[in-house]
C-alpha cells in the first residue's frame, strides 16, 4: 500500500458567521492524484489555502508527509507545492530567474541550477529561459507557474484551478502534465469545476459544496453512489418490441423498453453491453440505423447530490 | 531569517534597477531638477545686486560733489556703478538704451538753492525696463535727499543761533558722515547657499518617493498573484517584510548618496561633513519609510497608496521647507513646519552644511530619529498585516 501524503481531517473555516469550510477531511497517497470538484465558491480554494499554510484553520488537521501545516510550519512548507489560480511569477524577471529565486527560497542550492535546467526542460521553455516573462504568451506563463511549484520536488502538489482561462492547446499541455507528474509518483491535489478535466486526471475525486465533502470516491464509485447507470438509445429498422424482450435477458442489460423503432437500453455497463444488443438485434433480422452510449458522468452525479449544475 | 531576507532584497533590487521609471525617481529627475534649478535661479541669487547709474553734474557746488561723495561709497560697497555723464542728453541717452537703470540730473544752481533754503531739485530718470534697479536708484537719491533736509535743518538752526557763513556751514554738514552704512554680508552662520538648499532640498523631497517601494512591492506581491507563492515558501513571514523593507532602505540610501555626491562634485553643494550627512541621510530614509509604510498601508491597492502617498510627501515637503527655506518662519506655520520630518532634515543638512558639530546636529537628527521610531512602528505593525493571505 503506498504511502500516504496527505491527511486532512476535519478541516473548518470560519468568516463571521458564514462557515466556509465544514469538516472536510480526506486523504491522497502517494501517486494518486485527487480531485477536488465543486463550483465557484463551493470552499475548494479556502480548503486548499488551509492545506498549503496560506490560511490558518478554526478547526481540523492537515498533515503533509507527516508533518502538520499550520500559517508558520515551514517543515510541512518544505514538502507541498503550490500551483495558485492565478498567475504566481514576475513580469520584469525571465523564467530562470523566477525559478532561482524561488529555488533559492526552498534551500536548493548547490544543484540549483541544474535543477532550473530540468524545470524549464519540462515546461519546455529552455529557449526562451532568460527572456523577460512579461513577452510570454500566456500559455507560457501557464508553464511556467507550474514549474514554480514543482521547482524542489514536492511530495504534494497542489494546483488550485490551473487551466482557467487557458486556451484549448495550453490546457491539453497542462493537463498532460499533470497526468506525468501522477505516473512519477508525486501526490497531487487538484482543484477544478471543469468536470471532464477530474474524470481525465483524478483516481478519486471529493466532491464539495458549501464547503462540505458530499462524495468521494473513484468516478464509477460516485456514480453508482448515486443509482445512475449507462443508457444505450437504438434506431433499428424495424419494430423495436419485437427484440425488446431477448435484449432484457442480456446479464449486463438492467431493462429495456421501445417506442416504434428505438430502443432504449438501461445497462450496468455500456460498453460490455453494446455488441451483445447488437448482436441480438441482428438476430431478430433488424439491422441497427443508430447508437447512442451515454454514461453518467460527474456533472449528473453532481446535480444528483446538490441538486446544481456544477457551473452555476 | 536572513538568507531568505537578502533573497527577497535581491529579487526586489534586481527588479528596482530593470524599472526605468524607478531609476527615473531616484536619481535622474532629483538631479535634473537640482541642475536646472542651480542653472536658472543660482545666478540670480548667489550675486550681489548690483545697478549701473549715471550722473550729469550740472552744480559742480557742495551738494552736488555730497551727491558725488555718496555714490562713490554705494559704488565702493558693490551695490552700483557709476558713469560720469557730460551733457544731461547723454544721461538721458544712457537710460534710454538700458546702459544705466537710472540716471541723476543735477541742475546748475543746485547748492545755491540748498544754501538759501530755497526749492532744490535732483532729477531722477529711471529705466522702466529695469525696475529694481531703478527702484534703487531713486532710493539711494532719496536718502541723499534725507541727508540734505538734515543738513539744511542744522545750517538753519546754527543760523538762527547766529552764525554768519551758510554755504561753509552747508558744506560742513554735508561732510559729516553719516551714522549708519551699508554692507553686503550673508548671516551669520547661515551657510546655506542657493545651490545646498537645493540640493538637499531636492534630495529630501525625492528620498520620500524613492523609498515608499518598499511597502508598494508588498501590495504589489499581493495584486500579482505572487504572495500566496511567497507564503507557501518555508520561510518566516518576517523574512519577507525584512526582505522587502532592506531593499527599500538600501535604495533610498544610494540614490540620496548618488545626489549628494553628485550635487557636491558637479554643482559645488556643500552638504557638511561626510560623517554627519551619512547619519542624517540614514535616519532620514528611516523616517521617510515609516512615514510612508504608516500612509500606505491605509490603501486598498497600489494605485491608491502611490496617490495617497504622493500627496503627503509633496504637502509635507512643502510645509518642511524642501522647496523654500522655512527654517526662520515663526508661528502656527513654524510649528506645523516642525511636525515633518522633512523640516528637521532641512534643519540638520542646514547645519551640517554651515560646519556645525554634531552637538549642534543632534536636536535635528533626535528630531528624525523620533519620526523614524514613531511612523515606522505603526508603518512595520501595519505593514505585517500585509504580509498574508487574504
Amino acid at each position: 500500500m503506498a504511502d500516504v501524503v496527505l491527511e486532512c481531517s476535519n478541516l473548518r473555516k470560519e468568516y463571521g458567521d458564514l462557515v466556509a469550510v465544514d469538516g472536510v477531511g480526506f486523504t491522497i497517497e502517494e501517486g494518486e492524484t485527487y480531485g477536488l470538484l465543486g463550483p465557484n465558491g463551493a470552499g475548494k480554494t479556502t480548503t486548499i489555502s488551509m492545506i498549503a499554510g496560506l490560511l490558518d484553520n478554526d478547526g481540523g488537521t492537515a498533515i503533509v508527509s507527516g508533518n502538520e501545516i499550520t500559517t508558520k510550519s515551514t517543515t510541512a512548507k518544505a514538502v507541498l507545492g503550490l500551483v495558485p489560480q492565478d498567475l504566481a511569477i514576475y513580469p520584469d524577471l525571465t523564467a530562470r530567474e523566477n525559478l532561482r529565486f524561488f529555488g533559492k527560497l526552498y534551500g536548493i542550492d548547490g544543484s540549483l541550477d541544474e535543477r532550473v535546467d530540468e524545470i524549464l526542460a519540462i515546461i519546455e521553455l529552455s529557449d526562451r529561459a532568460d527572456d523577460q516573462t512579461n513577452e510570454y504568451s500566456g500559455g507560457m506563463k501557464r508553464r511556467l507557474n507550474i514549474g514554480l511549484g514543482l521547482l524542489h520536488k514536492p511530495d504534494l502538489l497542489i494546483l488550485d484551478e490551473p487551466t482557467v482561462g487557458v486556451d484549448p492547446q495550453s490546457r491539453n499541455a497542462i493537463l498532460e502534465s499533470v497526468e506525468r507528474l501522477g505516473s512519477e509518483g508525486m501526490a497531487v491535489l487538484y482543484t477544478t469545476h471543469y468536470m471532464e478535466e477530474a474524470e481525465r486526471l483524478c483516481d478519486r475525486v471529493g466532491i464539495i459544496d458549501e464547503g462540505t465533502v458530499v462524495a468521494e470516491g473513484t468516478r464509477r464509485e460516485l456514480v453508482a453512489l448515486v443509482g445512475e447507470r449507462d443508457r444505450l438509445h437504438l434506431e433499428l429498422s424495424g419494430d423495436a418490441a419485437a427484440v425488446a424482450d431477448a435484449v432484457s435477458a442480456i446479464s449486463d442489460v438492467e431493462s429495456c423498453s421501445s417506442a416504434g423503432s428505438e430502443l432504449e437500453v438501461v445497462a450496468l455497463n455500456a460498453s460490455r453491453a453494446l455488441p451483445d444488443v447488437v448482436l441480438c438485434v441482428n438476430d431478430a433480422g433488424l439491422d441497427v440505423h443508430s447508437v447512442q452510449v451515454s454514461e453518467p458522468d460527474l456533472e449528473s452525479v453532481f446535480l444528483h447530490l446538490t441538486g446544481k449544475a456544477l457551473r452555476e | 531569517m536572513t538568507g531568505a531576507a537578502f533573497t527577497i532584497a535581491g529579487k526586489d533590487l534586481k527588479e528596482r534597477f530593470r524599472d526605468r521609471s524607478a531609476i527615473m525617481l531616484a536619481v535622474v529627475v532629483p538631479l535634473g531638477l537640482a541642475f536646472i534649478l542651480n542653472l536658472t535661479l543660482g545666478p540670480v541669487t548667489e550675486q550681489s545686486f548690483s545697478t549701473d547709474v549715471a550722473v550729469h553734474d550740472a552744480d559742480g557746488g557742495a551738494v552736488a560733489a555730497g551727491f558725488g561723495n555718496m555714490l562713490a561709497d554705494v559704488e565702493a560697497a558693490g551695490f552700483a556703478s557709476m558713469t560720469d555723464a557730460d551733457t544731461e542728453a547723454e544721461a538721458r541717452m544712457l537710460v534710454d538704451d538700458h546702459s544705466v537703470s537710472t540716471a541723476y540730473l543735477l541742475q546748475e544752481g543746485l547748492s545755491v538753492a540748498v544754501a538759501a533754503n530755497e526749492e532744490a531739485k535732483i532729477v531722477v530718470v529711471a529705466d522702466p525696463d529695469q525696475p529694481i534697479g531703478a527702484q534703487v536708484g531713486r532710493a539711494i537719491a532719496d536718502g541723499f535727499a534725507s541727508e540734505v533736509n538734515a543738513a539744511r535743518l542744522s545750517v538753519a538752526t546754527a543760523l538762527a543761533l547766529g552764525a554768519d557763513d551758510p554755504e561753509g556751514l552747508t558744506e560742513a554738514a554735508l561732510e559729516v558722515e553719516s551714522p549708519i552704512s551699508l554692507a553686503d554680508a550673508q548671516t551669520e552662520g547661515r551657510g546655506y547657499d542657493f545651490t545646498t538648499f537645493y540640493a538637499t532640498g531636492i534630495a529630501v523631497f525625492f528620498m520620500f518617493f524613492t523609498v515608499q517601494f518598499g511597502v508598494l512591492s508588498i501590495i504589489d506581491e499581493r495584486e500579482n498573484g505572487t504572495m500566496p507563492r511567497l507564503l507557501v515558501a518555508p520561510i518566516s513571514r518576517q523574512s519577507i517584510l525584512v526582505g522587502k523593507l532592506l531593499a527599500a532602505f538600501l535604495v533610498g540610501i544610494a540614490s540620496t548618496v548618488v545626489l549628494w555626491l553628485s550635487t557636491t562634485f558637479l554643482m559645488g553643494a556643500e552638504w557638511g561633513a561626510s560623517l554627519i550627512v551619512v547619519v542624517l541621510i540614514v535616519a532620514g530614509v528611516a523616517a521617510a519609510m515609516g512615514l510612508t509604510a504608516a500612509i500606505a498601508t491605509f490603501a486598498k491597492t497600489g494605485e491608491q497608496a502611490g496617490a495617497i502617498t504622493a500627496f503627503v510627501v509633496v504637502v509635507f515637503g512643502m510645509l518642511g521647507g524642501t522647496f523654500f527655506p522655512v527654517s526662520r518662519v515663526s508661528g502656527a506655520f513654524s510649528a506645523i513646519s516642525k511636525a515633518t520630518p522633512h523640516f528637521w532634515l532641512m534643519e540638520g543638512f542646514r547645519r551640517s552644511s554651515a560646519g556645525e558639530g554634531v552637538v549642534n546636529i543632534l536636536p535635528a537628527l533626535g528630531a528624525i530619529l523620533a519620526f523614524a521610531i514613531v511612523l515606522g512602528s505603526i508603518g512595520l505593525v501595519r505593514s505585517r498585516d500585509l504580509v498574508k493571505h487574504q
